[in-house]
């Protein structure tokens, strides 16, 4: 099974491949990718510097070009799909069909990948895209219960990668538009959830308020600790009372349940987080290659070790993790 | 009488055609045949019948409304069968392809699994068939598709330059009237507010027909959880725009179903593209009629939640 990690920058990229990731995924400094945050990203010679330094130690790069072109910035999109080709990238993941299409005919060489921004969750969805697009792997969205995911494996001839860490969606990627709702742009269009140019913190007498759009999204007492402000982890009134209408501010964790993700037949793990930090990459790396390879030596015998989860929880967003939908419980 | 009743043929606007979209939330089965009854004699062009959010609601089969299609098409209008918006099991999969297998009816698909099985005949791409460029309009055409519904969050601009760059045949729906679709999970969160699991969901959402409101903590009602699907609180309203999406050549208008006054809704939207009634006028009776604040922010290009247009406010 393929570890993946994210790169928001060169220093990320090289702590996740002197780490022991098997693979990168970056993406440039535009609204082309769905981490479009200002300082982060590559240009060109980044990415080559980038490409060569993963390339010598048979390391892989893939770039994601994963957010929906609209005909009036339409180029962007090509060109970007250009650009990675020419880099000698292994892959391209992408979301759009036109994109997909327009790079499917225009460089039938370079593998292509579904982003989970594809939304693709069934077997039929995977096999319109590979029909048409000949996708070499799909990135599942965070919504199928692992029982749902052995299954898409078993009726599905395109290997199958999964979010095994990071930030949690609790939406089907590619088909959430509550950013946008609120702030006039979304994951879709702009390539970012909440963008920061949207938020506000503000002190109140009542506590510290967080609005994205103008949105009251949180307000919490001055001693709680404050998350990355996406709005559906905040508190609402439903019916009179005050809670987490739509989720909890908790990150995934899926280690306890790793033996099992390998035995559905899971090809590669995502780890999320372009947006952090080299420090955040170097650890997280070094803790899922030791767990990867533990449990493909012994998975009978796999157990997490409680050192693992104190460097995991240490760089979890949010104080709580959760297996997520991967349990029917969540759901 | 109205310059669309006075003008010459050469000179008659484009008027778009009304549908109805598919009912999203869980009412009691007679309580939907009685709201269809209606809509058949109201002046509504197309209606779309299908469950499109859970496919735990069961208290229509495909059969049921199958058997309303029949007496949509009897009655003039087209029947469009609307299908299931995210599809994650097995089971959904199987039913989905049953559905599909049917070809008395048009089918909008909502889940890319339909383009799978509707792959070479003629479908419509609901909102969630997520067609943001030429390019997608394209590869979709050649796949059959004969009309789609704009993604809610794209605007003007884009609807424009989509319209301009629309194959042949190939028509433009837009959702006009509604408590706008906003995101699907696998979570169903009417049951997660009420402390159930959704394996044991006691079919909650049936006690909230237009969706459960959810506030910020100032007040201010925000979004409204059905089942999975995630709606606004705001009911986004297309009428004073009425005019413009004509001009553009926007081809069918999409009301979507809400418990109360669906029926006069329409009639409003009908009185003003022929004529007999002020986009402005209709939109202060649409203020009485729908369940919340109306809003338009994505049609103009700004956050989805605000109201830009005339008359979406009271004064």
């Amino acid at each position: 099974m393929e570890l993946v990690c994210p790169a928001g920058n060169l220093p990320m990229l090289k702590a996740a491949v002197d780490n022991g990731a098997n693979a990168v995924y970056i993406g440039f400094r535009d609204d082309t990718n769905a981490r479009h945050f200002a300082g982060l990203n590559f240009n060109d010679k980044q990415i080559r510097e980038g490409v060569k330094y993963a390339h010598d130690r048979r390391v892989k790069v893939f770039v994601a070009i994963n957010t929906y072109a609209q005909p009036s910035g339409w180029e962007r999109w090509t060109a970007a799909v250009d650009r990675a080709a020419d880099l000698g990238v292994n892959a391209i993941i992408l979301a759009d069909m036109g994109v997909l299409d327009y790079a499917a005919k225009r460089h039938p060489d370079v593998d292509l990948h579904l982003s989970v921004q594809g939304s693709a969750t069934n077997a039929s969805a995977i096999a319109f895209m590979q029909r048409y697009f000949d996708i070499k792997r799909v990135v599942v969205p965070r919504v199928l219960s692992l029982a749902q995911v052995a299954h898409l494996i078993e009726e599905s001839t395109v290997p199958v990668e999964i979010f095994g860490f990071g930030s949690l969606c609790v939406m089907v990627e590619g088909r959430c538009l509550l950013s946008s709702y609120a702030s006039g742009q979304s994951p879709n269009t702009f390539g970012a959830c909440s963008p920061a140019a949207h938020v506000e913190w503000r002190d109140t007498p009542q506590g510290q308020e967080t609005r994205l759009g103008g949105i009251l999204i949180e307000r919490r007492s001055h001693s709680e600790a404050a998350g990355y402000p996406t709005l559906c982890k905040g508190r609402y009134q439903v019916s009179g009372e005050l809670r987490h209408a739509i989720e909890e501010p908790t990150s995934l964790n899926t280690l306890d349940i790793l033996p099992d993700i390998m035995a559905a037949g899971v090809s590669a793990i995502k780890i999320e987080g372009r947006q952090r930090s080299a420090r955040y990459v170097s650890q997280i790396t070094k803790v899922w290659r030791e767990a990867i390879d533990s449990c493909e030596r012994n998975p009978k015998a796999f157990r997490p070790k409680e050192r693992w989860h104190q460097i995991l929880a240490q760089v979890s967003e949010g104080a709580q993790t959760t297996i997520g939908p991967y349990e029917r419980t969540w759901h | 009488m109205s310059p669309a009743n006075t003008a010459t043929p050469n000179d008659t606007p484009h008027r778009p055609r009304l549908t109805l979209g598919p009912m999203l939330y869980l009412w009691p089965r007679e309580q939907v045949l009685d709201f269809y009854a209606e809509m058949i004699e109201s002046p509504v062009d197309v209606i779309y019948l299908g469950e499109s959010i859970c496919s735990k609601r069961r208290q229509l089969r495909p059969e049921d409304y199958w058997e309303i299609a029949e007496r949509v098409a009897e009655s003039g209008k087209q029947a469009v069968i609307s299908t299931l918006a995210l599809i994650e099991s097995a089971g959904e999969l199987k039913a989905l392809e049953r559905i599909c297998a049917d070809e008395r009816f048009l089918i909008e698909a909502n889940d890319l699994a339909a383009l799978d099985f509707l792959d070479g005949r003629a479908f419509v791409a609901g909102h969630s068939i997520n067609l943001y460029n030429h390019r997608t309009l394209a590869f979709l055409a050649e796949r059959g598709l004969k009309r789609w519904v704009l993604p809610v969050e794209l605007g003007r601009e884009t609807a424009t330059d989509l319209l301009a760059a629309r194959p042949e045949g190939v028509e433009c729906e837009l959702f006009a009237f509604g408590r706008l679709p906003l995101a699907y999970s696998a979570r169903c969160f009417t049951a997660y507010n009420r402390n159930l699991g959704k394996d044991d969901c006691q079919f909650c959402c049936g006690d909230y027909p237009d969706g459960l409101v959810i506030s910020t903590q100032d007040g201010d009602e925000f979004l409204s959880l059905n089942g999975i699907q995630t709606q606004s609180a705001s009911t986004h309203n297309i009428l004073p725009a009425l005019a413009e999406v004509s001009a553009m050549g926007v081809d069918l208008l999409r009301i979507s179903p809400q418990s109360e006054h669906s029926a006069d809704i329409v009639r409003v939207f009908a009185d003003c593209l022929t004529g007999d009634l002020d986009p402005i006028e209709g939109t202060a009776r649409l203020r009485d009629w729908a369940p919340s604040e109306l809003c338009d922010g994505y049609w103009t290009g700004e956050s989805g939640y605000k109201a830009g247009l005339p008359g979406q406010r009271a004064l």
